[in-house]
């Protein structure tokens, strides 16, 4: 099996991103977790947007993505317009309660939704669901394959 | 609480549909699993019937979807579903037992949200029918009345 390629969490909100830490951890997916606490550092990284040299685009297993931070929709449509992350899966992991912004994500291509839990114990359970579907059920679209 | 919007199932192996329901049913996932036998039957039941207009369509939560189909194929299946501003945000996994890149290629391309392979294995079909039913049916948030918005929405 090859090894797995990181995981990018784009969440400004240190608790969530400790506890979607621990809930990786739990899993036993070894996948590293590459933090973003906002829209253009997560661009950054993905695409080598504006980066200072040096650092190329990354490929990560997949994005999960927090509505709030700034700039958040934008990471989605800009992974979208790429011809490398085109077929990138996102998932949409939000406090937002906010029907217009399910269905904005739906409509620029996000691959699900899903409402952060309050409680930490079940946020934890569900970060869990939600990386053990997309890393281990879900197969995604192989690097350079989605090139033009 | 809302009532349980059904899953699609759409298969013509009837062991796979066994396997399935039995695997949704130990799970106590509890939404009605419809079965369409092909792609004719999937698009009938999401669009209707010209010959019985008043037959209610389909809602579905979540759609599975068999690539190799009878009559019409998964990928066309797909292409319609989101073609149409009814079903344009339907969650579609694909779960189909072709290992082709081109197959899977093809659906993310056409817009499908997941792609699943169907496990060989007994036990490893039935995990994979659970984890599908409880994040697509419990995890993920479906917009609201898709077809309300829709030019051809359907009254509720």
């Amino acid at each position: 099996m090859n090894p797995l390629r990181p995981i990018l969490l784009v969440d400004g909100n240190a608790d969530d991103v400790e506890r979607t830490r621990y809930a990786l951890e739990q899993n036993g997916v070894s996948a590293e977790l590459v933090v973003a606490r906002d829209g253009i550092t997560a661009l950054q990284w993905l695409l080598g947007e504006g980066a200072r040299g040096g650092t190329g685009p990354r490929d990560p297993q997949m994005v999960l993505l927090e509505l709030g931070v700034a700039g958040g929709l934008q990471v989605l449509r800009r992974v979208r317009e790429h011809a490398r992350t085109r077929f990138l899966p996102v998932v949409i992991l939000t406090s937002s309660r906010e029907q217009r912004d399910v269905v904005e994500s739906y409509q620029l291509g996000a691959n699900s939704y899903v409402r952060k839990p309050v409680d930490r114990a079940e946020f934890v359970a569900v970060a869990r669901e939600i990386v053990r579907y997309w890393v281990v059920l879900n197969e995604q679209v192989p690097i350079g394959a989605s090139a033009p | 609480m809302k009532p349980l919007r059904p899953i699609l199932l759409v298969e013509d192996n009837p062991d796979d549909v066994e396997l399935t329901r039995h695997a949704l049913e130990r799970n106590n996932i509890r939404n009605a699993l419809v079965v369409a036998p092909d792609g004719v039957v999937a698009l009938r039941l999401l669009f209707g019937d010209g010959a019985a207009p008043d037959t209610p369509v389909l809602e579905p939560q979540v759609m599975l979807l068999d690539l190799k189909l009878p009559l019409v194929d998964g990928l066309e299946v797909l292409r319609r579903v989101r073609d149409d501003p009814r079903t344009r945000f339907l969650p579609v996994v694909v779960l189909t037992s072709s290992s082709e890149e081109r197959d899977l290629v093809e659906s993310y391309r056409l817009g499908a949200n997941s792609y699943v392979r169907k496990p060989v294995d007994f036990t490893a079909f039935v995990e994979a029918a659970r984890e599908l039913g409880l994040y697509w049916l419990l995890l993920n948030e479906p917009i609201d009345a898709p077809r309300v918005a829709g030019p051809a929405g359907v009254k509720t």
